[in-house]
């Protein structure tokens, strides 16, 4: 499971990331609609992305939230009722929702930030891929 | 087929239904949460029809219970009885009803003419049914008439369709007939989530404490499950009219069906509540792993978990029963809301439960609850410390149709007359029905469901029950009267009151009876010292019977209210009132309808209903001050055996709060001059909180008030006039 990693140390908080995003996913450059979020901070920058950890999965009403082949949680727009369950829920708050979209959106490690940085602080990275538990136990 | 021992086969069932009526509508999108328009099915002479929702309408009755009571009120008369036919069944969902975004807002609101109290009652109830009857194209409907032959009545919300049909081979016990709904009604297993169904069960045909089973499917489990309408008897009315389910289908639900007027507003409120919950809960409630069963042990600490009949407030084995127990038994780690979007997530679920008992014994199923009024019912009050007697008594209860509180309250109730051996075993058909005795009490249950024995005869309810004790067995009627857990013919819910005047205000003044949705006063009141005078007391039952009103009106779970609270609201002014999720509701109600009401307006919206429900009680026969007061056992100790349990505390009482010395008095002197006292101090609220509500000091509505609220409908004047020029 490929997952969005950012280094800190290499982050110019220029926001190309954001602005390639937004331009990708909702056609216009607008950070309020990037699924990723680079912040200032103390030192520096801080970054707020999705790390497919799943646990939205486990709120979501209507199993809107699944992991697709390649492990990656994606949300299908056509199955969710806009509850922001997972919004509310996120460890990371890394599922964002705004006024002009009904429904919330994540990163899906598409990678065209990566592409864009320019400093190199972003990188898709292969990590062990995440077994949901299984918490209830099925008996028929 | 399906996964039953005795299985069921659909297309058999489906075969027999013969279709009786059928009505079609033109289906159109909601406007700001509301249809504006209620449905009428005559079940007696297979009529359907719509009625319009007028301004006027919304403007006095907001809508929810609002509407129920209103619909109710012109199809019934003084005369009507529960069992006549012009008696309704009425359920709405309210005007921010089924909005998905914020936790709590699925519920259906359930009225009629109750079989145990006689007058109006209403319970609420999650599951998806009031929704989707809403997003079909209606704020309400009433069922009315009793039908010949057993029916099921058909909404079919994607196309516009109403049906009526004659239904000889459904199930009648909620579980089964809830999925035999779902593999009838929807095409594959993903249609499922698009069905709701409302039934009863058999034992609702031989108690007057039946409960109305509202279905939802749980897609992760596979299985439909249910929420109860319990309190009433509603149960028992359903299956007099001969109706086996009211059935819902609706396919459509997005993020915006109620057609709100500022969907922006809700989300933002509502993003914030979902985190509040996700931050506080653990430490907090834990509303998320246990449900209201976390209060099993709050209460026995603070000596208010009703045990043997609400003689004590604890009990050594409350451990047995208690959270960490349910905790391990709930299945853990997936969404548990009885309705879309709702984190809170109390919805509690025991899965792969083999039954033990009775006619399914063998059987595996999934078991909603036990909460904890089941838990405490179950298990303290009938001194059945036992998880697998609960859990499996909660099952039978509600597959049945059955009240879990008045089941619970009514067997307590019996159990102490069976030790005061006003009953024996030849009274009850051979049963030793002590405290404690689980096997015989699951026994009495399944004897409700087929309508034998003393089994049925418990079904009565303590109401009727203290009546036949004293007519058939020369029982004590005062001393029946005194420890009898009832009032206005309802049972109580599960907590110990003697400790707080307020409470026993809480339940006592409560319009349908003793149910702790109007107020829920005791750490306010005891714990807390916060409401320390009569005028204060009257303050808080004044305020928050209304505010706790208001969730019926909207379709709302008080749950979400305050069952959770921000990190800081001990530092607001009034923290019992969680002021800011008051304030969200007030956003939330102006973002779906548009309008621009604040706190005042939402208490004056209650108010208005209230009264109107009051009346309504008193153009039945009741709504006075007589129909008010409670059984000595919710305000002090009945017996001495209770005196002396609690000695310290009610000597210390007489000494520093009535000024009256027990020094050298015996414990019978002691034990009388409580009850003066304490008795004295009921009336005392009665008169400081009919004063607050703008009530005569027999519980009446004046005139002046009823004006002022808007309610003065001819019909509401001519009773009040008569009733004042009488007095």
């Amino acid at each position: 499971m490929k997952v969005l990693v950012w280094d800190k140390e290499k982050c110019i908080g220029c926001g190309t990331c954001e602005r390639k995003c937004s331009q990708t996913w909702f056609k216009e450059e607008n950070r309020t609609k990037s699924r990723i979020k680079i912040s200032e901070a103390d030192n520096g920058f801080s970054c707020n992305v999705c790390n497919q950890c799943g646990e939205c999965i486990k709120v979501c009403p209507v199993e809107a939230l699944k992991r697709d082949s390649k492990g990656i949680v994606r949300l299908n727009e056509k199955t969710c009722v806009g509850c922001l369950s997972c919004v509310g829920f996120c460890p990371t708050q890394s599922i964002f929702q705004i006024v002009e979209i009904d429904i919330p959106f994540k990163c899906i490690s598409c990678g065209v930030c990566v592409k864009s940085c320019p400093s190199g602080a972003l990188s898709l990275e292969e990590i062990p891929e995440s077994l949901d538990k299984i918490f209830y136990r099925r008996h028929f | 087929m399906n996964k039953y021992q005795n299985p069921y086969n659909p297309e058999k069932i489906k075969q027999a239904h013969k279709l009786l009526t059928e009505f079609k509508y033109e289906l159109k999108p909601l406007e700001k949460g509301y249809a504006n328009r209620t449905l009428h099915v005559h079940v007696g002479n297979n009529t359907i029809k719509s009625k319009p929702v007028t301004q006027e309408m919304k403007d006095v009755f907001t809508g929810g219970k609002g509407f129920d009571l209103k619909l109710l009120w012109d199809a019934v008369n003084k005369n009507t009885k529960w069992d006549s036919p012009e008696n309704e069944i009425v359920i709405a969902a309210g005007a921010m009803g089924g909005i998905t975004q914020y936790p709590g807002t699925g519920k259906s609101i359930v009225c009629g003419i109750s079989p145990i109290t006689e007058a109006p009652v209403d319970s609420n109830v999650g599951g998806y049914f009031g929704p989707y009857l809403k997003f079909s194209g209606w704020d309400a409907i009433e069922i009315q008439g009793i039908a010949d032959k057993e029916v099921i009545v058909y909404i079919d919300g994607d196309n516009g369709i109403i049906q009526i049909f004659e239904a000889p081979e459904e199930a009648i016990d909620s579980h089964l007939i809830a999925e035999q709904m779902c593999d009838i009604f929807a095409s594959n297993e993903q249609e499922k989530k698009n069905i709701t169904t409302v039934s009863a069960g058999t034992a609702s045909e031989h108690s007057f404490y039946g409960c109305l089973n509202f279905s939802f499917y749980d897609r992760r489990r596979k299985v439909a499950r249910l929420k109860q309408a319990g309190r009433g008897g509603l149960g028992t009315l359903f299956r007099k009219k001969k109706i086996k389910a009211l059935v819902c289908k609706f396919s459509k639900l997005n993020v915006n069906n109620n057609n709100v007027a500022d969907l922006e507003a809700i989300k933002r409120i509502s993003a914030e509540y979902h985190r509040e919950l996700f931050e506080n809960d653990d430490s907090q409630c834990d509303m998320r792993h246990v449900g209201t069963a976390h209060l099993v042990e709050i209460m026995d600490d603070y000596d208010l978990l009703p045990t043997h009949n609400y003689k004590f407030g604890k009990h050594e084995k409350t451990g047995k029963i208690s959270s960490p127990v349910w905790r391990e038994m709930f299945t853990q780690g997936i969404p548990d809301g009885c309705w879309y979007g709702c984190t809170m997530q109390c919805a509690k679920c025991v899965d792969g439960y083999t039954l033990r008992t009775g006619p399914y014994k063998g059987d595996i199923v999934s078991i909603d609850g036990p909460e904890y009024e089941t838990a405490a019912a179950f298990g303290a009050n009938m001194g059945i410390f036992d998880p697998h007697f609960i859990v499996e008594a909660n099952f039978y209860c509600d597959t049945y149709g059955i009240d879990t509180i008045s089941f619970g309250t009514a067997m307590a109730f019996v159990m102490e007359c069976y030790e005061n051996g006003i009953l024996n075993k030849e009274r009850t058909g051979g049963h030793e029905l002590n405290f404690g005795c689980g096997e015989e009490a699951m026994e009495m249950l399944h004897q409700m469901a087929k309508g034998e024995d003393f089994g049925k005869t418990i079904g009565l309810g303590i109401h009727r029950l203290k009546k036949l004790f004293v007519k058939e067995f020369g029982a004590d009627p005062q001393f029946l009267q005194d420890i009898g857990m009832e009032c206005k013919g309802m049972e109580y819910s599960e907590y110990v009151t003697k400790e707080s005047l307020a409470m026993q205000g809480g339940y006592g003044l409560a319009l349908k009876g003793p149910q702790h949705d109007e107020a829920w006063l005791i750490f306010m009141d005891m714990v807390n010292n916060q409401i320390p005078t009569f005028a204060d007391k009257a303050e808080a039952l004044h305020y928050f019977p209304m505010f706790r009103t208001w969730f019926g009106l909207q379709g709302l779970c008080k749950l979400p209210w305050n069952d959770v609270e921000p990190p800081d609201n001990a530092e607001t002014d009034e923290p019992a009132k969680v002021p800011k999720h008051v304030q969200n509701y007030v956003d939330i109600f102006n973002a779906v309808t548009g309008k621009n009401i604040d706190k005042k307006e939402l208490i004056l919206q209650s108010e208005r209903v209230y009264n109107f429900q009051r009346i309504f009680n008193f153009r039945m026969g009741f709504g006075t001050r007589e129909y008010d007061q409670i059984p000595y056992r919710s305000a002090g100790p009945v017996t001495i055996e209770e005196y002396l349990s609690r000695e310290d505390r009610y000597d210390n009482q007489l000494r520093d709060k009535w000024n009256w010395d027990p020094t050298g008095k015996s414990v019978e002197e002691r034990h009388q001059k409580t009850r003066e006292f304490r008795e004295d101090a009921y009336q005392k609220l009665c008169d400081a909180v009919y004063t607050r509500r703008g009530w005569d000091n027999n519980g009446v509505p004046t005139i002046e008030k009823i004006k002022s609220l808007g309610i003065d409908f001819p019909e509401v004047i001519e009773i009040l006039e008569n009733y004042f020029q009488g007095k």
